[in-house]
């Protein structure tokens, strides 16, 4: 033979048939088999075939060389195109067509066209293959919608899988996807687009109407658009087997060819559509999508559910592993339902999938429903929703959009709110984690602070905190007595009581004594926040801030030790007292007595009263006067006791302006030192008006402290004449005080009232307290038990 | 950030367990299969009345030297087990829920594909990408 010539794409397209033909790979042709079915499908008479098999040079050889066969496949072109078959033809015939073969057995309806522009009926015959898609729609459910062109429709309609290769199909590509079709049956192995020219081999194993779309795809000059196979579900088993081509579809080539003719136009139009983008939808593929959709779901604006759905694609026979990742990649909302936008992508895939076309791994652009938002599928990617369809027909995307914009609306708003949902799941277990730091805590502190300023004592420590204790205890004031009576026991008591209570800053004391604050000293004022403290631990289970010791009833206290004060805060919260409360402030009695300062008796009573007032009230300062009257008495009182309240004295002092002499500060100091001395100065306030004798009134003032600490303790608000008066009386009744009898027992029972006031009073306290130590411990169990169920797992 | 992580039916049997193919992954099978009596142990101790406030989230399921792990249980009882390497630190719990979200919301996807049966392994490569993507986080 003669050198052949080929041009590059007679050479690629030769080498593609012969590969195909190449069934061993030994790069030799046999001569039967393949090589007969495609000069068979040359459509060539036999005669013409078996020369051009002698020309070739087969005939000698017995099989097929690859130059044979080039040489053969040049004959057939040059048969194909009229010009007689002369060895010389090979090269002198210029520009060839390619050889063109139809798919083998049923030819008859294809002419084997010079060019594939050229042959439109050819065209009109392929495309009646292809345009089946309506048609092809083959058998869905045996539903032959579309019988235009259902060569199969008759016998084997059924054919399944057999992808059609579209006519569009490139030429130049046309013989590798041809020949890849024909060796996947089911398509399915190269990703090559759509656009291939389609094996019409394979595909049309089951000659669906191969033959014709064969035809179309070999002619492939014209740039056919990548028009996808159609593939039919067919309820029977697909099979599309490279080159079975059925006798049966000669008939139907008959009826394809009329319909042919009918579908030229479109096919053409197919043809011209572009054919890049592999994935394209077009027109025709899409009404044909459209249709089947309706078969199932009439409203082109609903959903097909995921079984009706599932049934149908089962029948294109694919894989159940492949469907499921068409599902995934179709079902853009992850709604479990398929909306025609969806339905079309999946069923765009199921068809590029029997073609032979791999899933990708997310959806193509241009199968992508019209979305706004496209983040949420994973399967999509990062393409733009809008994508739409490139070639979809005008009427389908309008329906489409409507539905799909609204899915892309909730859709991402799901997304968000899953995250919300998710945050606010987040949150709320987190927020387990909040601990309820509540008010259980007993913020006494805070209250305090709050509440009572913290006081500056000014009296003595011990004498202070337990007048301080009586005054908010809120016992009533007429135990001027009590506080005083109390005080040697207190004395140690508000030791203890000043170590423990550095915590206790503001506390309630302040009220009362502030005034007095700056006469005591700091282990007065320690014992006035103890003092405090009680009260304000008292009123902690309320967490609210003690209630400000009552407008330290100044005046009226004479007694009001500060334990008084305490209660009376404390119970404010809700308790008796409310007399206490008037108590209180055992210091205001000393303005009292201040109000009449005259008597130095009262004054030293004014200072006690001062005193323990001081540590609750600012009202108390007024009252140094008063202590200045206390002095006096604490003058007294030195004289006639020796006592260990030196405190008191201590408070006295500061109390006492400088109005009395040593002596006064003596006495002071004493009187300080029993911390009642408030009382007692408050009673002794009332007692030095009353009495007027100032001289007496304090000496006596600083023993009758101590018994009458209780007196002082008493929350003095009323009684603070009453208690002053007792209170002198009993200061008077001191021993070594020069004061009446009468007075010394009215004093005295004064003083003992106080004291049992006071008693009563610091009962109350310590019965409170009690109280809020139980809260305290059930809040600690309570936080305890919490903790432990919100951590669970913590032991684990 | 994980290097092995599992999906458990409800029968207690394996939907879907992939880990780092770095070591042995019969090792992490093997604790993965353990920890589903820390799970049983959690879901248990919540009391049935619970059932509805029970926490998805289950934590901690069980510290080794190397790794932790951790659990997710939703209410069909399908159970998510991740193990994450001990190095790793800083792997904060907020990082692990969030991570058992999406391994939730992935695993919904799945559910949702009609040609998926429950009870089946899952093959989704959604579900593996997404996963792929958890884990390549790790290295």
């Amino acid at each position: 033979m003669e050198g052949l010539t080929l041009s590059d794409a007679e050479q690629k397209y030769y080498s593609d048939l012969f590969s195909y033909c190449d069934i061993e790979s030994t790069k030799k042709v046999v001569v039967n088999g393949r090589v007969l079915e495609l000069f068979r499908a040359a459509q060539l008479p036999n005669d013409v075939v078996l020369q051009i098999m002698e020309l070739c040079g087969a005939t000698r050889l017995g099989y097929f060389g690859r130059s044979q066969f080039y040489i053969a496949l040049k004959l057939v072109a040059v048969a194909q195109s009229g010009f007689p078959l002369r060895v010389e033809s090979i090269n002198t015939v210029k520009d060839l067509p390619l050889p063109r073969f139809v798919a083998s057995k049923n030819e008859q309806e294809s002419r084997h066209a010079a060019s594939y522009s050229s042959d439109s009926e050819n065209q009109g015959s392929y495309s009646g293959v292809i345009p089946p898609p309506p048609g092809r729609g083959q058998v869905k459910k045996g539903s032959v919608s579309h019988d235009t062109v259902q060569p199969r429709t008759s016998a084997d309609a059924q054919e399944p899988a057999s992808p059609v290769v579209s006519p569009q199909q490139s030429p130049p590509t046309s013989p590798h996807t041809w020949r890849k079709h024909s060796r996947h049956p089911s398509g399915g192995n190269s990703d090559r687009p759509l656009a291939g020219p389609g094996p019409f081999w394979s595909p049309f194993g089951e000659a669906q109407s191969g033959s014709s779309a064969g035809d179309a795809v070999w002619s492939g000059h014209s740039p056919p658009p990548p028009q996808e196979n159609w593939v039919s579900f067919a309820d029977t088993p697909p099979t599309s087997t490279l080159l079975t081509m059925h006798p049966a579809s000669v008939q139907d080539q008959t009826t394809v060819r009329t319909v042919a003719s009918a579908t030229s136009a479109i096919e053409i139009r197919r043809q011209s559509s572009s054919y890049d983008d592999p994935w394209k939808i077009t027109d025709e593929q899409r009404q044909y999508y459209v249709n089947q959709f309706k078969t199932i779901q009439p409203d082109l604006n609903g959903f097909i559910p995921g079984s009706a759905a599932k049934e149908f694609f089962t029948k294109s026979k694919l894989p159940i592993l492949e469907l499921s990742h068409i599902w995934e990649l179709s079902d853009f909302d992850k709604d479990g339902a398929l909306t025609l936008d969806e339905f079309c992508a999946a069923f765009h895939l199921v068809v590029a999938r029997k073609n032979g076309y791999d899933l990708p791994e997310k959806l193509p652009e241009s199968l992508m429903p019209k979305l706004i938002d496209l983040e949420d599928s994973a399967d999509v990617g990062d393409q733009p929703g809008e994508v739409g369809y490139s070639g979809s027909p005008a009427e389908a995307p309008p329906s489409k959009s409507p539905s799909m914009p609204s899915l892309n609306q909730t859709w991402p708003e799901l997304n968000q709110s899953s995250e919300q949902w998710e945050t606010f799941s987040e949150r709320s277990s987190s927020s387990q984690t909040l601990t309820q730091f509540d008010s259980n805590i007993a913020p006494a502190d805070p209250d305090t602070a709050i509440v009572h300023p913290v006081p500056i004592r000014m009296t003595p420590s011990k004498i202070h905190m337990q007048e301080m204790e009586l005054k908010r205890t809120g016992s009533d004031h007429t135990n001027p007595t009590s506080p005083l009576l109390v005080k040697p026991s207190d004395l140690s008591e508000e030791n203890k009581i000043n170590s423990s209570v550095k915590f206790a800053s503001g506390n309630t004391v302040a009220d009362g004594y502030s005034s007095s604050d700056s006469f005591t000293s700091d282990p007065e004022q320690i014992g006035s926040n103890v003092t405090r403290q009680r009260s304000h631990s008292g009123t902690s289970p309320d967490n609210t801030a003690p209630p400000p010791p009552p407008p330290r009833p100044q005046p009226s206290h004479s007694r009001s030790s500060s334990l008084d004060m305490n209660r009376t805060f404390t119970v404010t919260t809700g308790q008796q007292q409310v007399g206490v409360v008037a108590h209180p402030p055992a210091v205001p009695p000393r303005p009292q007595p201040s109000q009449a300062p005259g008597p130095a008796v009262h004054r030293p009573v004014d200072a006690d009263g001062l005193i323990t007032h001081t540590s609750t009230s600012p009202q108390q300062i007024p009252e140094q006067p008063n202590f200045a009257d206390f002095s006096q008495f604490e003058v007294f009182a030195a004289s006639n006791v020796n006592e260990e309240q030196d405190d008191e004295a201590e408070k006295h002092p500061e109390v006492l302006p400088a109005e009395k002499a040593s002596d006064p500060a003596n006495s002071l100091r004493v009187a300080k030192a029993d911390s009642k001395t408030e009382e007692k100065t408050a009673a002794s306030a009332p007692t030095n008006v009353s009495k007027g004798t100032t001289p007496l009134a304090p000496p006596p003032k600083p023993v009758r402290r101590r018994l009458k600490s209780e007196d002082e303790l008493r929350p003095e608000v009323d009684e603070h004449t009453q208690k002053t008066g007792v209170l002198a009386a009993v200061l008077a009744s001191q021993p070594s005080i020069p004061r009446s009898v009468g007075k010394d027992k009215k004093a005295i029972q004064a003083s003992i009232r106080r004291n049992k006031e006071t008693n009563t009073v610091l009962a109350r306290l310590n019965s409170e307290l009690q109280q809020q130590l139980k809260d305290v411990l059930e809040e600690r169990i309570s936080l305890e038990v919490q903790l432990e169920q919100l951590r669970p797992f913590s032991h684990l | 950030m994980a290097v092995c992580i599992a999906v458990i039916a409800k029968e207690n049997y394996p939907l879907y367990i992939r880990s780092t193919p770095t070591e042995n992954e019969l090792k992490f099978h093997y604790m993965v299969h353990t920890s589903l009596d820390m799970v049983d142990e959690k879901i248990s101790a919540m009391g049935k009345a619970l059932v509805d406030q029970r926490e998805l989230y289950l934590g901690l399921l069980y510290p080794t030297e190397d790794y932790k792990v951790y659990g997710y249980v939703t209410n069909s009882k399908v159970k998510f087990v991740m193990v994450v390497d001990s190095s790793n630190t800083a792997l904060r719990d907020n990082e692990i829920r969030s991570m058992f979200r999406k391994l939730h919301n992935s695993y919904t996807d799945v559910m949702c594909n009609p040609f998926y049966n429950p009870g089946d392994r899952i093959q989704s490569r959604a579900f593996d990408n997404m996963v792929t993507s958890m884990m390549i986080q790790v290295c």
